[in-house]
């Protein structure tokens, strides 16, 4: 069984004159425990894919299956939430600034139902590397890395199956995203978590994932493992110049 | 030839924990090269480009020995004399080029305005050679572009644009801090090339500012290596992979590398000494 099955998938914004079919007929297909990448240039359809999964692209035709069960357009349930969360490249954006860490987590935790909350905080965020001096903090007064360590601390707090992540580390520097990685990289192996991420760098996504699809103008190019990529064994030519243009 | 030369250069700002202190007596020369500045964010590395140009705001602070372009310190110039220097000596290209083009105005209108700053031309001849300047930077459609406005242009074209507008002046030096990070790796590598073919046929010196070391250590000729406001290293770009600069080291090792999988990355150990370690004199 896949984790995610995605097949005939169409997604699209607006309408009339405004229209803008963002996906077209894309497929992919993930393994529990797998991790899979997205790359294509800003704009190719890769964060539209995750929206689709997630409900926040409303418009969509197709198949998508998560864990066996078949989703329709609309409203997910808490159900849904729970199994599949989502990090954004920008935590700052997605933390609410007058929230504390620990409000943000225990909201988090309270819908998702859980009880013991607050020993759960302390877990998460000794989970993320945090520890419980950051418990009381602002966003403002955490580092973009902590911010992000913030964010997937609440994605993780119901427990999931899934994580997407919408180029989780795309704002931050080299030295951090080093710790960023790291840290998810653990976390697949702790929590048997699967991935589907997306990032416009190619080598971000050959350390993370096992399986990659190559995405340009809406469509799934080709999809291919890490390994044939290495040995550049791309098929399609715009892979090829990804490729090229990402490996200096 | 050195056609710049910095000495000493500080840059403070005043905070409620007391003087903040972004840049920290740097010093370096340009020549006719181009000079890569990188380190990670709040390094020091837009204020040093601003600090050049005088375009830190007070309360900022900036103090040096001197900043020299042609025998005159720019330090000590009149703030008509510095707009001079902005406009045609030292032009500056900025990360978001729609922060940097007027939204309301036409594209073509806002070249053309550019150009004739500089030039005692007509009308006619300033829309000719706008569209000169637009070919120049590969755009493939120069009059289309001349009729649009900026929203309707795409990251890379919007670059491209605001690096032929700073080019109209002939200046000698162009600062570029982050002028692809907001592009994607493909169109990336258009603009640089663009910006290398310009800066070669004119002679030009260039400052060019990021935070990507594989980009800088490809495109620059030699890089200066910034840590919390000073210079802790100098390399010719070529030989950045043999830094000898732990932090340089850390921050290469940091790097997810396509040609060598590993579980995890190494994470940069940060050493509190680099802090106070003399600065490192960045001469041509
Ligand atoms: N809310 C929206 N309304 C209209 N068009 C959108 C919206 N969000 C994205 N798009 C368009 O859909 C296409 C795919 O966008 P996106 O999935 O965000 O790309 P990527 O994540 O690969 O950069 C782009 O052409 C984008 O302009
Ligand atoms: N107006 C200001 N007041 C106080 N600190 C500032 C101000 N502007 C910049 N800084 C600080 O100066 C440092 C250097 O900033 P900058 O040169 O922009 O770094 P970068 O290397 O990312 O370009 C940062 O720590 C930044 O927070
Ligand atoms: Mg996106
Ligand atoms: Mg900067």
């Amino acid at each position: 069984m896949s984790m995610i099955a995605i097949r005939d998938l169409n997604v699209w914004y607006g309408a009339g004159r405004d229209l803008v079919n963002a996906v077209r007929d894309a497929a992919l297909e993930v393994t529990p425990g797998e991790s899979f990448g997205l790359v294509g240039e800003s704009g190719s359809g890769k964060s539209t894919i995750l929206r689709a999964i997630t409900g926040l692209a409303p418009n969509w035709s197709g198949h998508i299956e998560i864990a066996g069960q078949t989703l329709t357009p609309g409203k997910r349930d808490r159900e849904f939430y729970r199994r599949v969360q989502m990090v954004f490249q920008d935590p700052y954006a997605s933390l609410h600034p007058r929230h504390t860490v620990d409000q943000v987590l225990g909201e988090t935790l309270h819908l998702a139902g859980l009880k013991g909350i607050d020993k759960r905080v302390s877990q998460l965020l000794d989970d993320v590397g945090l520890g419980s001096k950051f418990r009381f903090r602002y966003p403002h007064q955490l580092s973009g890395g902590q911010r992000q360590r913030v964010a997937i601390a609440r994605a993780l707090a119901g427990e999931p199956d899934i994580l997407l992540l919408d180029e989780p580390t795309s704002a931050l520097d080299v030295s951090v995203q080093a710790e960023i990685l790291n840290l998810l990289t653990d976390l697949r192996d702790e929590h048997n978590l699967t991935y589907l991420m997306v990032s416009h760098d190619l080598p971000v996504i050959s350390h993370m994932c096992d399986r990659l699809a190559v995405m340009k103008d809406g469509e799934v190019l080709e999809t291919l493992t890490v390994d044939a990529l290495r040995a550049m064994e791309a098929q399609h030519p715009y892979s090829i110049s990804l490729l090229k243009a990402s490996v200096v | 030839m050195t056609l710049l030369d910095v000495q000493n250069l500080w840059v403070k700002f005043p905070t409620r924990q007391g003087l903040f202190e972004a840049v920290r007596g740097v010093s370096f020369s340009l020549g006719k090269e181009r000079l890569g500045i990188v380190g990670e964010s709040g390094s020091g590395k837009s204020m040093t480009g601003r600090a050049i140009l005088r375009l830190i705001r007070p309360p900022g602070i900036v103090e040096a020995d001197h900043i020299t372009l042609e025998g005159r310190n720019l330090l000590t110039l009149t703030e008509k004399d510095m707009r001079d220097v902005r406009g045609e000596k030292i032009s500056m290209v900025m990360q978001d080029p729609k922060f940097s083009l007027n939204p309301v105005m036409g594209i073509g209108d806002q070249i053309m305005e550019a150009y004739l700053v500089h030039n005692r031309v007509s009308k006619s001849e300033a829309w000719r050679r706008s569209v000169e300047m637009l070919e120049a930077v590969s755009i493939r459609d120069p009059e289309r572009v001349m009729r649009a406005y900026p929203h309707e242009m795409s990251g890379g074209m919007g670059q491209r644009i605001m690096i032929a507008m700073m080019l109209i002046p002939n200046p000698q030096i162009m600062i570029a801090d982050e002028p692809t990070s907001a592009l994607d790796v493909t169109v990336q590598r258009q603009v640089l090339d663009i910006m290398d073919k310009l800066v070669r046929e004119r002679g030009m010196g260039l400052i060019f500012i990021s935070h990507d070391l594989n980009l800088v250590a490809d495109f620059c000729d030699r890089v200066l290596i910034m840590y919390a406001g000073r210079i802790v290293e100098t390399c010719d770009a070529g030989k950045l992979h043999e830094a000898k600069h732990p932090y340089t080291q850390g921050l290469l090792n940091s790097l997810p590398r396509f040609d060598q999988p590993r579980k995890h990355l190494d994470v940069l150990k940060r050493d509190a000494a680099w802090v106070n370690a003399p600065d490192e004199e960045g001469a041509a």
